[in-house]
């Protein structure tokens, strides 16, 4: 109970803080805050819709959270989850329309399945064994595969081979009825994918704690020469967990796709991988803190639309607020090094 | 006498700790002190608070009759206080000259080579400190280096010298020969503060001896009018026993025998030349050398964690050369590494957890890839219990136990399941008497059970007061295998340093 609240400790102030300076910078550029920050909140939970929407938001940046916390716990940065969300988009898209006949049942799984597959081989194949066996840093190896997967997702779309033939719009063609996951309310984004991401992030939070894998990713991601010195298997391990974060990644493409998009637009980012960074930092990479996190970005996007009409606050301010509050887990974590080095030489020093 | 350095009430308070409480401490002109104390006693705060490097919070320090109140190192210099810290401060490329003149060079803008050169000859005749001014420090062994230090602090007319832990690294044979160039020093009227937690050295060198425990000054006494049990007893605060009762020594058949092992490393550099020996049950084989003579790297290829070039390893007569580490543990072999923080523990892992990291694969701690934490905790507790790991709570993170119960945790994993072959590196560095004691008895248990022990040490005395038979390494090569109970400590140590007709040992003495 009280490393639960310890844990919360950070977040929370510094989502606090960030709101005091949010305030302080919009009263100085002329607004009230105090009707920003309550329209801000209204737009993301005033009503059933508003709720709806931004647990919808969530829903990828849950996955996508959970993918970048994977691999932050096991000691890897996996900064490409964008492209890993794009290879599952495109998998999952693609086996939902061009499979017919098969009941939702399997078609949906199928489909899920396949962008993990696919998600999980784009971050563990070439990055992840890149890493292990070369020591290539798998912060460029990935992020230079994101690059790779959104445009080869333009190749496909623009006149390619999953271009929708019926018009000359670069996207892909909708996806079965077999493959789509139902809304859960009507005329908002809100899918059963929501329930997805839950159960998704419950699964990690098993896996990272509670399984024997999990307790060498972990081990491996604290101190890799005493994982080793334990007979640990390091470069296995890094492919893996680089692997399993990417299969989150994708299956927050496909899930995307079947619940909400149907099909696939030419883009040129989804934002959902980088903003992923963000959630995993301020949830501290647990799993289940990446839910609460993911749920507050989306509202922060929700809101700041309704934010913009109502207080006409623009809503690059909500931006603004995102950034703050980075800027302090990130500054707290600094500290939190910082301290540690303090303490340590004190002690190097203590010692006679 | 009069006192060149007094010391008077000086504390020193670091958030949490109090490093040093209300210290007095009084050294007289021409004489040896020795700061006897254990890890963590306040005896590096008191030297650095001396130094100018710290302020302390309250206390004055009288050196030569004058209050200092310094403000760093170099008011300290200029004072004349000059200080050797354990690890050189030395650039290796540049020359013996160039690094004690550095930062105080003789003439002006250039550096005046020849000048520089003879000032030191100068310097070294008057002090009996042989040393030639040309040569690159790189190239001297540790005794020279340690030799440029203390120049360094005559050349800046020191007129008292802290030596910090001096002997930590150097051979018996270089110890003896620093202990006579203090004796000299004290001859010619110069005062020295010799920082220690070896008993035998400090009886042997000093003339008087403060002890500190805990950040307090316990007590000053003449050394001629004290013994290694009471200093030891000041040290550690209760009765100790320093003498190790072994019992006697039964051994039983090869637990592991290493053939013709050669080992190099990623540079393609030897590091293992040809080693053979072999192990037997209830037998402790100790590794003696100094530091870097390929002690780690022999461990490590037996271990699995660093290719072999070539060579067997058998263990029980079984063929476990190219077994991977944990092949080796499944089999019973345990390993303590060298450096408890970065080699034998996940400092953010819990204590239950750092418990369980070789067996949390075992069918006792997970069932199904799943890990089954009761039983987790049910050994941490039996664990904690049984090697008095304090604070005895297992969900704590390694990190914020103290280095000796890191230690013992450490000790826990790898001795609580009765391997049959141990190999422990250092497993006793930076510990304090007490816990040195315990790791000792746990170690000597093994042994009388009837387990091989692979003792590798740096501490001579460790090796000798363990082992029933000594290897000596030097440059990766296992230069004898000596018997335990007659061995002498001056024939170690000169196969430590490569045998008597090593030049380099010709020219250090």
């Amino acid at each position: 109970m009280k490393s639960i609240l310890k844990e919360l400790y950070i977040p929370v102030v510094a989502v606090l803080i960030a709101i005091i300076i949010g305030s302080i910078i919009m009263m100085v550029t002329g607004f009230n805050p105090v009707i920003a920050y309550i329209s801000l909140f209204l737009g993301a939970f005033g009503n059933v819709n508003n709720i709806a929407n931004t647990l919808a938001a969530a829903v990828p940046l849950i996955l996508t959270g959970l993918g970048v916390a994977i691999s932050f716990k096991a000691g890897l940065f996996n900064i490409g989850a964008e492209g890993q969300y794009w290879i599952g988009a495109i998998v999952g898209v693609w086996i939902g329309y061009s499979f017919t006949g098969l009941p939702w049942y399997i078609h949906i799984p199928f489909a899920l399945v396949a962008a993990m597959i696919a998600g999980g081989l784009w971050a563990g194949l070439i990055p992840g064994l890149a890493k292990a066996y070369t020591g290539a840093n798998e912060v460029i190896t990935t992020m230079m595969m994101s690059y790779i997967a959104i445009y080869f997702s333009h190749f496909l779309l623009e006149f390619g081979p999953m271009m929708d033939k019926s018009g000359t719009i670069p996207q892909s063609p909708v996806i079965n009825d077999s493959a789509v996951i139902p809304f859960l309310i009507r005329n908002t984004q809100l899918s059963y994918g929501i329930f997805i991401a839950l159960v998704a992030a419950i699964f990690v939070y098993w896996l990272m704690f509670k399984t024997t894998w999990g307790f060498e990713m972990r081990a491996v991601g604290y101190n890799q020469k005493a994982a080793r010195y334990a007979g640990m298997n390091v470069p296995l391990n890094m492919v893996l967990s680089l692997g399993l974060s990417g299969a989150f990644a994708g299956l927050a493409g496909a899930v995307q796709m079947l619940g909400v998009q149907h099909r696939l637009y030419d883009s040129f980012t989804s934002g959902y991988g980088y903003t992923a960074i963000v959630v995993a930092l301020l949830a501290n990479n647990n799993p289940i803190g990446v839910i609460f996190a993911a749920i507050l970005f989306a509202a922060l996007g929700t809101g700041s639309q309704y934010m913009q009409l109502n207080a006409q606050v623009p809503g690059q301010m909500a931006d603004v607020i995102t950034g703050l509050i980075v800027f302090f887990v990130a500054a707290y974590r600094i500290a939190e090094v910082i301290k540690d080095r303090l303490a340590k030489r004190q002690k190097k020093e203590v010692k006679a | 006498m009069s006192a060149i350095l007094e010391v008077k009430n000086i504390t020193k308070i670091f958030p949490k700790v109090v490093a040093n409480d209300n210290v007095n401490l009084m050294v007289e002109k021409g004489e040896i002190h020795a700061i006897l104390g254990e890890n963590g006693a306040g005896k590096s705060t008191l030297m650095n608070i001396i130094y100018g490097l710290y302020k302390p919070d309250s206390g004055t320090l009288i050196f030569d009759g004058e209050e200092l109140n310094l403000s760093g190192p170099h008011e300290a210099i200029e004072k004349g206080i000059g200080m050797v810290h354990q690890h050189f401060m030395l650039i290796p490329v540049l020359t013996v000259a160039e690094n004690i003149v550095l930062g105080a060079e003789p003439e002006g803008i250039t550096y005046d080579k020849k000048k520089a050169n003879d000032l030191i000859r100068e310097i070294s005749q008057k002090y009996h400190l042989e040393i030639d001014p040309e040569a690159k420090v790189k190239d001297l062994p540790v005794g020279l280096q340690q030799r440029v230090e203390i120049l360094k602090a005559f050349y800046r007319k020191a007129k008292l010298l802290i030596l910090d832990e001096p002997t930590a690294m150097l051979t018996p044979q270089e110890t003896e020969k620093l202990f006579e160039i203090m004796r000299e020093l004290k001859k010619q009227g110069m005062s020295i503060i010799f920082i220690s937690h070896k008993l035998e050295e400090v009886l042997e060198i000093s003339d008087r001896v403060t002890v500190m425990r805990r950040g307090k000054a316990v007590g000053t006494l003449k050394t001629k009018e004290t013994n290694e049990q009471e200093l030891a007893n000041l040290m550690v605060g209760r009765e100790v026993v320093l003498r190790i009762e072994k019992s006697e020594y039964k051994p039983g058949g090869v637990v592991l025998k290493v053939n013709d092992l050669n080992v190099v490393d990623q540079q393609g550099v030897a590091r293992v030349k040809d080693v053979n020996f072999e192990i037997r049950e209830g037998e402790i084989f100790g590794l003696a050398g100094v530091d870097g003579n390929g002690q780690l790297e022999l461990v490590e290829a037996i271990m699995g964690l660093r290719p072999k070039k070539s060579g067997t390893i058998l263990f029980y007569g079984k063929d476990v050369t190219n077994f991977s580490t944990r092949q080796l543990y499944r089999e019973g072999i345990s390993y303590i590494p060298q450096d408890r923080q970065t080699d034998g523990l996940v400092l953010d892992f819990t204590v239950a957890e750092n418990l369980i990291l070789r067996e949390y694969k075992d069918s006792t701690y997970s069932r199904y890839g799943v890990i089954q934490y009761k039983k987790v905790y049910e050994n941490a507790e039996k664990k904690v219990k049984e090697f008095d790991i304090r604070p005895p709570e297992y969900m704590l993170k390694a990190r914020n136990l103290s280095g000796g119960n890191q230690q013992k945790v450490i000790l826990a994993r790898e001795v609580g399941y009765n391997p049959k072959l141990l190999i422990a590196v250092q497993p006793t560095r930076g510990m304090d008497v007490g816990a040195i004691e315990y790791i000792h008895k746990r170690i000597l248990e093994l042994r009388d059970k009837g387990a091989a022990i692979l003792l590798v040490s740096l501490e001579l005395e460790e090796i000798m007061s363990l082992s029933d038979r000594i290897g000596v390494i030097y440059k990766g090569q296992l230069m004898d295998i000596l018997d335990g109970k007659t061995a002498a400590k001056e024939q170690i140590g000169l196969l430590m340093a490569g045998s008597r007709f090593d030049k380099t040992t010709l020219e250090a003495r």
